[in-house]
């Protein structure tokens, strides 16, 4: 026999008599949520929330922040800035509004660079998860 | 044309990327059992830390110049560097990963201006990883790792070399007059391949610069000291002479070698400690679908004690090239039995899989031993033991001899200033206040 007759497709799954399986014929992939929360996979980190700063931008304490490095922040972003010597996340606002990391939770103050001192941004954040059951 | 890309003091850099806060700051980050600097920020080879420094030594300096020591993260230094060489991988046809933190890219084929294209990635190292990164382009693999080396010193040392070459150095793009310059202006003993001993030798034959170097004969070069040398020579005369390996051939030797936290007198101890060692081995193996035909194990006293030394390794065949935990855990049990001696504190142990082929090469005997089982890929019980373990965290499935003392075990590592494995553990994922 030649070499090149003995290379059989590969099957997938096993062969029975019967009724055959309805999923084999369409060779769907089974929805993946990283295809959707993470768009550059060497970019992007997860972290973690802790604090109520942000409720009412739906972060809660405890989230997974989904945070792509790749992304150049924009106006309202939801940003990871870096403080003095910890993360924060905040809202991003550039002028007119002023450069600024605000809280969305009126207990909170924002943070306004002072005169000289430049506002560092990591990353943003592109989706907060919230497990109820693990 | 080639690439080599480096991370700049890539562990530190890695730990920064978590911890702002040690920017600006000297940093180092420990060996194994936080024995000695492996990794110095910019700010800790200014103090006049050298590599290699143990860390008792530059201990006094974290009270009187705020040094920061860290213990050795490799699982975080090991994704970061994942995703930076998957990113390199796109820069050209062909990568060839060469340590942890470096890799030649082949930029064959690749359209555009090659200096401006590797300022573009260096920028984009920086903003998606936060990792910092020399780049030298030359037409050889050993004109790259020169151009790397040229990078870093033009931007560390101002004035040593054109300032045009910091950061991103191509020596392809040269004039033939500028290139001479700059091999002029080079040490011999920069050149890749020309380690220390070599360089005094070439220097008291007067020959002290890469250019010096380059304008010997070949065949000269052949006669009077090796082969090797000869490719290096005609590598800066731009004569590509080094093949690029590529990543999928694998590599020809995994080794799992450790410093035990505390001395180790016990066979037992000693048995958990290769079985934890032979089984990681293992499964680094079964990752490039790779079969080991030997399996070395040592182990040793610590040479800086003043104690009864003793050193031995013994390498065990196995029956079959295989990738089995199992298999390879009898194979580095059975050698550990072979050398170890009642008596002696033992400092360190290792596991190394030799003769390393391609699992889809099979050679079986001829009829005498039908009843052993063929598992060339670690069979069934690798692959679920690998799933197992890659889903839940390491150490969750493992064979029984390894011991159920987890981190408590005598001779588990020293480990007293790691760092979270932030990208690699859900548990120590990093804060974000909120």
């Amino acid at each position: 026999m030649a070499p090149a007759a003995r290379c059989l497709p590969a099957l997938v799954g096993s062969v029975r008599a019967g009724f055959p399986s309805p999923a084999e014929d369409l060779g769907a992939q089974a929805i993946d949520l990283t295809q959707v929360l993470i768009t550059h996979p060497q970019a992007t980190f997860l972290l973690r929330a802790r604090g109520t700063s942000m409720v009412e931008a739906g972060i809660f304490d405890n989230d997974i922040l989904v945070v792509n490095r790749a992304l150049q922040p924009r106006h309202r972003h939801i940003v990871v800035g870096v403080g003095e010597c910890e993360f924060t996340v905040k809202t991003f606002t550039r002028p007119p509004a002023g450069i600024r990391l605000q809280a969305a939770n009126p207990a909170f103050a924002d943070i306004v660079p002072v005169p000289g001192q430049s506002l560092e941004i990591w990353g943003v954040v592109t989706a907060a998860i919230r497990q109820f059951v693990a | 044309m080639y690439a080599l890309i480096d991370g700049n003091n890539f562990y530190v850099s890695c730990e920064r990327v978590f911890r702002p806060d040690l920017n600006g700051r000297p940093v180092v980050v420990l060996s194994n059992n936080d024995g000695c600097a492996i990794s110095r920020s910019n700010e800790a080879k200014a103090l006049g830390i050298r590599m290699g420094a143990p860390w008792y030594q530059i201990r006094p300096m974290a009270q009187s110049h705020g040094l920061v020591a860290l213990s050795a993260n490799f699982a975080l230094y090991g994704d970061m560097s994942d995703r930076m060489m998957s990113l390199l991988a796109a820069w050209g046809p062909r990568q060839e990963v060469y340590s942890i933190d470096e890799c030649f890219v082949d930029l064959t084929g690749m359209p555009g201006e090659l200096t401006q294209h590797g300022h573009h990635l260096r920028e984009q190292l920086l903003q998606w990883l936060g990792i910092p990164c020399g780049i030298g382009i030359g037409p050889t693999k050993t004109l790259a790792k020169l151009a790397n080396v040229i990078a870093k010193t033009a931007e560390l040392q101002p004035g040593r070399y054109p300032a045009h070459l910091a950061q991103v150095c191509h020596l392809g793009a040269l004039s033939q007059e500028a290139l001479r310059d700059i091999l002029a202006a080079t040490e011999v003993g920069d050149v890749w391949g020309v380690g220390r001993r070599l360089s005094a030798q070439l220097g008291s034959c007067g020959i002290h610069s890469a250019l010096d170097l380059a304008q010997l004969d070949p065949a000269a070069v052949r006669r009077r000291w090796s082969v090797v040398l000869e490719r290096t020579v005609r590598e800066l005369q731009g004569v590509a002479s080094i093949e690029l390996e590529e990543s999928g051939s694998g590599k020809r030797q995994i080794a799992v070698t450790r410093s035990f936290g505390q001395p180790v007198t016990a066979l037992s101890d000693l048995e958990e400690a290769v079985t934890v060692f032979a089984s990681r081995a293992a499964e680094k193996l079964r990752r490039q679908h790779g079969a080991a035909a030997q399996v070395l194990t040592y182990i040793r006293t610590s040479p800086f004690r003043q104690a009864a030394q003793y050193s031995h390794s013994s390498v065990v065949p196995l029956q079959r090239p295989s990738a089995d935990t199992a298999a390879i855990v009898r194979a580095a049990l059975a050698g550990l039995r072979a050398v170890y001696r009642p008596g002696f504190s033992y400092a360190k142990a290792g596991v190394l899989l030799l003769d390393l082929q391609a699992s889809s090469v099979q050679q079986a005997e001829f009829g005498f031993d039908a009843d052993v089982p063929v598992h060339p890929q670690g069979g069934r019980l690798g692959k679920v033991l690998d799933r197992l373990n890659r889903r839940y965290g390491q150490d969750t499935v493992f064979l029984a001899s390894a011991g159920l003392g987890g981190a408590r075990r005598v001779w588990s590592m020293k480990q007293e200033h790691r760092s979270p494995r932030y990208t690699t553990c859900w548990k120590e994922l990093p804060v974000a206040h909120a």
